[in-house]
C-alpha cells in the first residue's frame, strides 16, 4: 500500500508552531515579491480570501477581522518539511518527497489490519516531534491515496487518517461522493468534457471503459482511470500530475562527494526542471534542492539535505532557475560525504498566463521578462530541434553575491542563530 | 550563440571553494600521514551529545531572569526536544496564553504547574489556563563574554 502524507496549511502551521499568537486566526502567508497570497489558513478561507488575491486589497478586511499577513519564509518551510520527512522515514522504509508538504510513503510489510494504527501513529509522531498537522491517505495506488488523503482532510470523521481499499462497499460509497473535479491531474476542461458523457462523479470514471476514455481523451486519463481500480499505472516521475510542483532527480551511476560531479547534475536538473516549467507555460516561485546519501551504506555517514531558494520573482528563465539551484547547492554541499542522489524542485507554480504579475513590475522588468521569455524560447527550438542539450548553461558561481527579498519575513527560527525563538522568561 | 549563455558557458563548471573550515588534522611537514588521521572520524561532536532527536530538537534563546535559580540565564540558548514526555521537574518551553515561555513543571499535591525559578514569580496551575507544554529542556547553552 501507498500512503500520502501531506501537511495540513503547512506553510501557515509552519509559523504556528513559533507563533502560538497566530492560532485560530486568519492567517494568509504572502509572496515576497508580487504581494499576494499563496497560502492560507482555514479562517482566511472561510473569509474568501482566494489563492494570488493581491495584499492591498485585504486592507479592509485586515481591520474588520484581524488578519495576519506574513511573507513567505522559505527557509523555515524546507526546514520544517525536511523535519517532517525524516519523522516519516521511521515509519517507512521507502518514502519519496512529492512537493514540500507532501511525501509518498510505501507501507509494504505492515499487515493490512494495522495499517490504519500504523498511520495514526505516524501522523501523531509527526503532530508531536515537528508540531505540524498531516493528514494520511493510504490505498494501493497513488492516485487512491491522493483521494483517500483528501478524504481524511474534508471529512472529519476520518480523524486525519484514510484508508481507502480498490473494492467494497465503503469505497464505493466514497467514490461516489468525490466529483471529478476533486480527482487527481483531472482540470477543468477535461471535468467538462467528461459531464457531456454523464461522468460525474468518481465511481463512474472508475466504471467507465479504460479503451473509449483513452481513444477520446488520453492515456493519462486511462491511466488514472485504472488507478482508481487500484491498478498502479503512475510511478513517481510520470509527467502526468498536474502542474503543482515540477521534480527533477537522478541518483548518480557511482557514489560521489565531488562538488563539480553535484554542481553539474544539479544544473541539469534545473534547466530540465526549467524546461518543462515553459512547457505547460508555468513560472516558480522557489527552487528547492536536495542531496542524498545511501542509506544502505551504514560505514557512511548520513547526510540528506535540502533548502530552498526562492526567486526574485516568479520566473521560467532557466539562467535564474539554475543559479538558484546553485546557490542551493552551495548552501547545503559538505564535503567528505558519498552522494548517492541529487535533485531539484521547482514550487509555487503558477500560470504564466496570469497578468496580474504585471501589476506589480518595476519600471522594466516587463521588458526584462519579454527578453527572457523570447531568449527561452529560442534555447528551446534550438534544442527541440538540434538535440537537447545543444545548448545549455554553464553555472553561474555559488558563492556570488545572491539577493533575497525579504520583506516581512518571520524569523528563520530553525536555520539562522540570530533568529532563534525569543522564550520569555519574565 | 555565446549570447544566449552566460560567460561561464565554455568552461566545464568549477568546484567552489566553500567557508567551511578545514577539521582534518594535520602534521607539521607534509608528507608524512599525520598520527591523527585514524582518528578524525571520531573527533567529539556536540550536536551527538546534546541533540538526541534531530528532528524534533529546537533552540531558543532566552529572555529574562524568571529562571535563574535554575541556571538559565538572560541570553542562554535551550536545547529543546519535543521527543520527550514532560515528567515534573523537567524544565520546559510552555505555550501560556499565546506566549512561549521557560518554566518548570511541578506537581503540587497531584496537580501540575508552571513554576518560575524566582520567588518573584508566581506558579501558573495547568489546568485553569490555556496553556500547554511545546517540549522539554534538554540542555541550556550559556556563553561568555570572552
Amino acid at each position: 500500500m501507498i500512503g500520502l502524507i501531506d501537511a495540513n496549511n503547512f506553510y501557515v502551521s509552519c509559523e504556528r508552531v513559533f507563533q502560538p499568537r497566530l492560532e485560530g486566526i486568519p492567517v494568509g502567508v504572502l509572496s515576497n515579491n508580487d504581494g499576494c497570497v499563496i497560502a492560507r489558513s482555514p479562517e482566511l478561507k472561510s473569509l474568501d480570501v482566494g489563492l494570488g488575491t493581491p495584499a492591498y486589497r485585504l486592507q479592509a478586511l485586515q481591520r474588520q477581522h484581524g488578519i495576519e499577513l506574513v511573507s513567505s519564509n522559505y527557509e523555515l518551510y524546507g526546514d520544517m518539511s525536511a523535519r517532517m520527512r525524516a519523522v516519516v522515514d521511521t515509519f517507512s522504509p521507502w518514502v519519496e518527497p512529492y512537493s514540500i508538504d507532501e511525501v509518498f510513503a510505501r507501507f509494504d510489510g505492515v499487515p493490512d489490519d494495522e495499517l490504519e494504527t500504523h498511520c495514526r501513529r505516524l501522523r501523531q509522531r509527526v503532530q508531536r516531534l515537528v508540531g505540524l498537522p498531516v493528514c494520511v491517505g493510504v490505498a494501493p495506488t497513488r492516485t487512491l491515496a491522493k483521494l483517500a488523503n483528501h478524504i481524511a482532510k474534508q471529512m472529519p470523521a476520518h480523524r486525519g487518517v484514510c484508508v481507502l481499499r480498490a473494492d467494497g462497499e465503503a469505497t464505493r460509497a466514497l467514490m461516489q461522493r468525490i466529483t471529478i473535479d476533486q480527482l487527481w491531474g483531472i482540470g477543468r476542461q477535461l471535468v467538462e468534457r467528461l459531464h457531456l458523457l454523464g461522468i460525474h462523479s468518481a465511481w463512474e470514471l472508475r466504471n467507465a471503459d479504460p479503451k473509449h476514455i483513452r481513444r477520446h481523451f488520453s492515456v493519462n486519463l486511462e491511466r488514472t482511470l485504472l488507478e482508481l481500480r487500484g491498478i498502479p499505472c503512475l510511478e513517481m516521475h510520470d509527467g502526468n500530475d498536474t502542474k503543482q510542483r515540477i521534480m527533477t532527480s537522478r541518483s548518480f551511476g557511482r557514489l560521489t562527494d565531488d562538488l563539480g560531479d553535484l554542481r553539474e547534475a544539479v544544473r541539469q536538473h534545473a534547466q530540465r526542471g526549467a524546461e518543462k516549467l515553459r512547457r505547460q507555460r508555468g513560472l516558480a516561485r522557489a527552487v528547492l534542492v536536495f542531496l542524498r546519501t545511501n542509506r544502505h551504506r551504514a560505514e557512511h555517514v548520513q547526510y540528506n539535505p535540502s533548502t530552498i531558494v526562492e526567486l526574485d520573482c516568479p520566473t521560467a528563465d532557466s539562467r535564474l532557475i539554475a543559479a538558484a539551484a546553485g546557490h542551493g547547492l552551495a548552501r547545503i554541499y559538505r564535503p567528505r560525504h558519498w552522494f548517492m542522489k541529487t535533485g531539484v524542485m521547482l514550487l509555487d507554480l503558477i500560470d504564466a498566463e496570469r497578468q496580474q504579475l504585471a501589476l506589480f513590475d518595476a519600471p522594466g522588468q516587463a521588458v526584462e521578462r519579454e527578453r527572457s521569455e523570447r531568449l527561452m524560447a529560442t534555447l528551446d527550438a534550438l534544442n527541440h530541434a538540434m538535440g537537447r542539450g545543444t545548448v545549455h548553461l554553464g553555472m553561474p558561481r555559488g558563492d556570488a553575491a545572491w539577493h533575497l527579498r525579504c520583506a516581512h519575513l518571520t524569523p528563520r527560527y530553525t536555520t539562522r542563530w540570530g533568529e532563534l525563538l525569543r522564550v520569555q522568561a519574565r | 550563440m555565446t549570447d544566449l549563455t552566460p560567460r561561464r558557458a565554455a568552461m566545464s563548471p568549477t568546484p567552489q571553494a566553500l567557508p567551511y573550515p578545514q577539521v582534518r588534522p594535520r602534521a607539521g611537514f607534509s608528507g608524512f600521514p599525520s598520527p591523527a588521521e585514524d582518528y578524525e572520524e571520531r573527533a567529539l561532536d556536540l550536536n551527538e551529545r546534546l541533540v538526541k532527536n534531530p528532528a524534533a530538537t529546537f533552540f531558543m534563546q532566552v529572555e529574562g531572569d524568571s529562571m535563574i535559580d535554575y541556571q538559565v540565564g538572560d541570553g542562554d540558548t535551550l536545547v529543546v526536544d519535543r521527543a520527550l514526555e514532560p515528567l515534573p521537574g523537567h524544565i520546559v518551553v510552555a505555550l501560556v496564553d499565546g506566549e512561549v515561555v521557560v518554566k518548570r513543571y511541578e506537581q503540587h499535591h497531584g496537580r501540575p504547574q508552571l513554576c518560575s525559578g524566582n520567588p518573584r514569580y508566581a506558579p501558573i496551575p495547568l489546568s485553569d489556563r490555556d496553556c500547554q507544554i511545546w517540549g522539554v529542556v534538554r540542555a541550556v547553552i550559556h556563553e561568555y563574554p570572552v
